[in-house]
């Protein structure tokens, strides 16, 4: 045992390291810098709210003073998972009551958090600082309310995307007149209107607030108000930006943007009237974020406004802004790094706006910093693909969404297996890939052969064959998330693979050929993943072994079976046979 | 119970790839039982669902169930029934869309449609013609455009020259009086117009549409205009 440094040294050493990955390799290195590391943890990420239990967590690191857990799988976004699955906050919050009384951070995602669990909160961690509800549920505005009363010393509460039950605007007012220490407020998902006076107040006694999202609640003429009272703003979220044209409205809008000089975000627009976006071109130079995914307004509009951003690093806009807007974009924006372009009319049968797949080859030629892109549009070729791959080898997020499930090359109708191909050959920093369009086995051929920095793969209605699914599990050997939805992928290649799925954090499978009687299998040769079989047809034993399941859900774990599963989810393992009868 | 062994063999975990060793149709790739496959015996591969067994059937069968089948003979992909979170939006963003697209539907705020095609008529043209309003920003515009589209009639001064003389109103009174041609609009209030009072975008949203009526006929739409010019004049 070397005693050549002190605890205390260590442990001052061990304080500049912020990554988990550094953390856990300085753990594994002696018995004493396990120990030293474990009590000076602060910060921890779990990753699936499945994979451990707050039993384990505490016990080990006993001084944790900031926590990031997300619960639900993706996929769940998109209404694939079904009602009351699991991913419940409230058992990590009473543990965490008990034990981490300084805690100040929690951060979530895809969590069900109650107004229980949120009073809980509220009460129990004297000098709470931050909340982020990031797409979570099952709580209400009086879970606000007590938060908003209760925490004396909160800095951030940030409620982006997630689905509050909003039973008034009153919880803001429960913020008391003494409180001060407000640094960010996301309240844009809520729908009623909050007491503007109390809003006013708020933002007038905080002087460090620099991120304010309003609801689509607050109309346009009300903003000058607030952005006169914080001129120190970086990050603003409007509310509907839409009322009569009038000319003292506007002139009261140029007028507190521009005394608003570190403005960088900019988001909100709902409901927008092209005739005021111009009131804040004076800010618009120092734009290097622009949220415009719910301003339905029309390509020249939007143009005007992109063109007075030269240093716009991160753009998410609708399909209105179109081939010609995003030709635009290529020309003015060359700093870009961030493109999400969201469909308007995600349902209708034929296209409403002109964009295609020719938007995004112009991008990806125009803008050499670009690296993540979401795009949904409604036609593609491998040409194009292979363009965008030799014009941007610096992708690092790249998901595509044609919008009809196998949509072939629009101009030589075969697969899209080349595109895709020529872009995890090009982009081999590639960390996070959704493919669409007609697709077999060949492009997961090209994805096991080069993707080798990918962690999350999403595929939907895509290969032919179990070869598919191999080529991906045996050849990516970076992966971490892999979901698949409506794929003739059966058993043959998850068992062949079994042991991957223990270095990954999860598998999701819906809508596949994966049989009851492999999931079991599968469930009893590996006893540290959790086998979750989603079937809301009653028990997978009315059925015959070799009916597929509905939804397989896999996770590696150190937390055995879930002890809190409805009743349409079951665990595969050594128990199952007597568990299930 | 008989049937889970009967599987087992198949889908026994091993290092080695799938089929290895498994059903006699696979003899040729079945040889190697442990170690990794080289990649392109890897291609090569069959990996055969459909086994021996009456129970495979049912894995089929689920198979077809869930697969949409990719049609080979045209471009058209297969129907539109809707599947369940495909696409992949959120549902805060079907919402926000869905009511703004109502409201764009029920007042007149912009935004909404990015066409609006009108038919234009023109008295003494055997047919109609149908142009999309918003491909133009100003009246200007249309006029060049209607002019270019009708140029091939003769119906009297209503040539190209003609329909420009409209915009200049020392030169309207004469046109109303004369049998030259005259542009008006039926409005949302099944009200015909004359074009040119609003402004565009009011135009625009109200046209549903277009006349070009020989002047003598227009004579009771602009009654004020008349009256403008009478005075100067």
């Amino acid at each position: 045992m070397a005693y050549s440094f002190p605890e205390e040294v260590l442990e001052y050493v061990f304080a500049f390291l912020s990554s988990d990955k550094d953390r856990n390799a300085v753990s594994l290195v002696c018995k004493s810098w396990y120990e030293i590391e474990r009590w000076c943890r602060r910060r921890i990420f779990i990753g699936n709210c499945y994979a451990v239990s707050p039993q384990i967590v505490i016990r080990r690191f006993p001084k944790v003073r900031a926590v990031k857990i997300k619960g639900k799988p993706h996929f769940a976004d998109f209404n694939l998972v079904p009602e009351g699955w699991g991913a419940y906050l409230y058992p990590w919050i009473s543990a965490m009551a008990r034990s981490y009384p300084w805690l100040e951070e929690i951060k979530l995602k895809r969590m069900v958090v109650t107004d229980e669990s949120l009073e809980l909160i509220s009460k129990s961690f004297k000098n709470f600082k931050v909340l982020v509800l990031s797409s979570c549920e099952g709580f209400t505005t009086d879970g606000l309310a007590s938060i908003a009363a209760n925490c004396r010393n909160l800095r951030e509460l940030d409620l982006r995307e997630s689905e509050v039950e909003d039973l008034s605007g009153h919880w803001l007012s429960h913020f008391p007149d003494n409180f001060t220490s407000l640094v960010s407020l996301n309240m844009s998902c809520l729908g009623s209107e909050v007491s503007f006076s109390a809003l006013e107040r708020l933002v007038s006694r905080c002087p460090n607030l620099k991120t304010l999202r309003l609801n689509r609640a607050v109309p346009v003429e009300k903003l000058p108000s607030l952005l006169r009272r914080a001129p120190q703003l970086v990050e603003f979220g409007t509310g509907a930006y839409s009322a009569e044209i009038q000319t003292d409205i506007f002139s009261n809008l140029v007028e507190a943007f521009s005394g608003c000089k570190h403005l960088k975000s900019l988001s909100g627009f709902w409901d927008v009237v092209p005739a005021y976006l111009p009131a804040m071109y004076n800010v618009c130079s120092r734009i290097t974020s622009l949220n415009l995914s719910y301003a339905t307004v029309q390509s020249p509009d939007l143009v005007e406004l992109i063109s007075q951003c030269p240093n716009l690093k991160c753009l998410w806009v609708l399909d209105y802004i179109e081939d010609a807007g995003l030709k635009a974009l290529s020309s003015y924006c060359k700093d870009l790094q961030e493109l999400r372009v969201f469909p308007s009319d995600p349902y209708g049968a034929e296209p409403n706006v002109s964009l295609t797949e020719q938007g995004l080859v112009t991008v990806s030629a125009g803008c050499p910093k670009l690296q993540s892109v979401l795009y949904f549009c409604r036609q593609m070729s491998n040409a194009a693909l292979i363009a965008i791959a030799r014009n941007r080898p610096n992708f690092i997020r790249f998901r595509l969404c044609i919008i009809e499930p196998q949509a072939p090359d629009y101009l030589t109708l075969e697969p899209l297996d080349t595109g895709f191909g020529a872009i995890v050959e090009n982009c081999k920093e590639l960390r996070r890939l959704s493919l669409s369009g007609l697709l077999t086995d060949r492009v997961f051929e090209y994805i096991g052969t080069h993707a080798k920095k990918l962690e999350m793969l999403s595929i939907a209605f895509a290969g032919d064959s179990d070869l598919g699914l191999h080529h991906v599990l045996s050849g990516c050997e970076s992966l971490r998330k892999l979901e698949i939805r409506d794929c003739p992928f059966g058993h043959k290649a998850l068992l062949a693979n079994a042991a991957k799925l223990e270095t990954m954090r999860s598998l999701w499978m819906s809508s596949c050929s994966v049989s009851y009687g492999a999931c079991k299998l599968l469930g009893q040769k590996m006893p540290r993943l959790n086998v979750e079989v989603i079937d809301e047809r009653g028990s997978p034993n009315s059925r015959p072994e070799t009916c597929p399941v509905e939804k397989l859900y896999v996770y590696r774990t150190v937390a055995g079976p879930r002890v809190d599963k409805p009743d349409f989810v079951w665990t595969m393992d050594e128990d199952a046979a007597l568990r299930l009868s | 119970m008989r049937s889970i062994m009967g599987d087992y063999e198949e889908t026994e975990l091993r290092l080695g790839l799938p089929g290895a060793g498994g059903g006699g149709n696979e003899g040729e790739t079945s040889r190697n039982n442990s170690g990794k496959r080289g990649f392109s015996e890897t291609v090569d591969l069959k990996l055969n669902l459909n086994s021996n067994n009456s129970d495979g059937n049912q894995v089929e069968d689920m198979k077809q169930k869930n697969l949409i089948q990719a049609s080979t003979d045209s471009a058209k992909p297969p129907s539109k029934t809707q599947v369940v979170g495909w696409p992949p939006v959120r549902s805060f963003r079907k919402n926000v869309l869905a009511v703004q697209k109502n409201t764009t539907a029920t007042d007149d705020k912009s935004g909404g449609s990015s066409t609006a095609f009108v038919k234009v008529s023109v008295d003494g043209a055997p047919y109609l013609r149908k142009v999309d309003l918003k491909m133009y920003q100003s009246y200007q515009q249309l006029y060049d455009a209607l002019s270019k589209m009708f140029s091939s009639f003769t119906i009297g001064n209503c040539g190209s020259q003609g329909l420009k003389d409209f915009m200049n109103e020392s030169k309207l009174i004469d046109l109303l009086n004369g049998s030259d041609c005259v542009p008006t609009y039926e409005d949302k209030d099944g009200d015909w117009m004359l074009v040119g009072d609003v402004p565009w975008e009011m135009f625009v949203d109200a046209c549903k549409r277009l006349r070009i009526m020989k002047g003598s006929e227009a004579i009771g739409l602009a009654p004020r205009t008349i009256e403008r010019c009478k005075n100067r004049c």
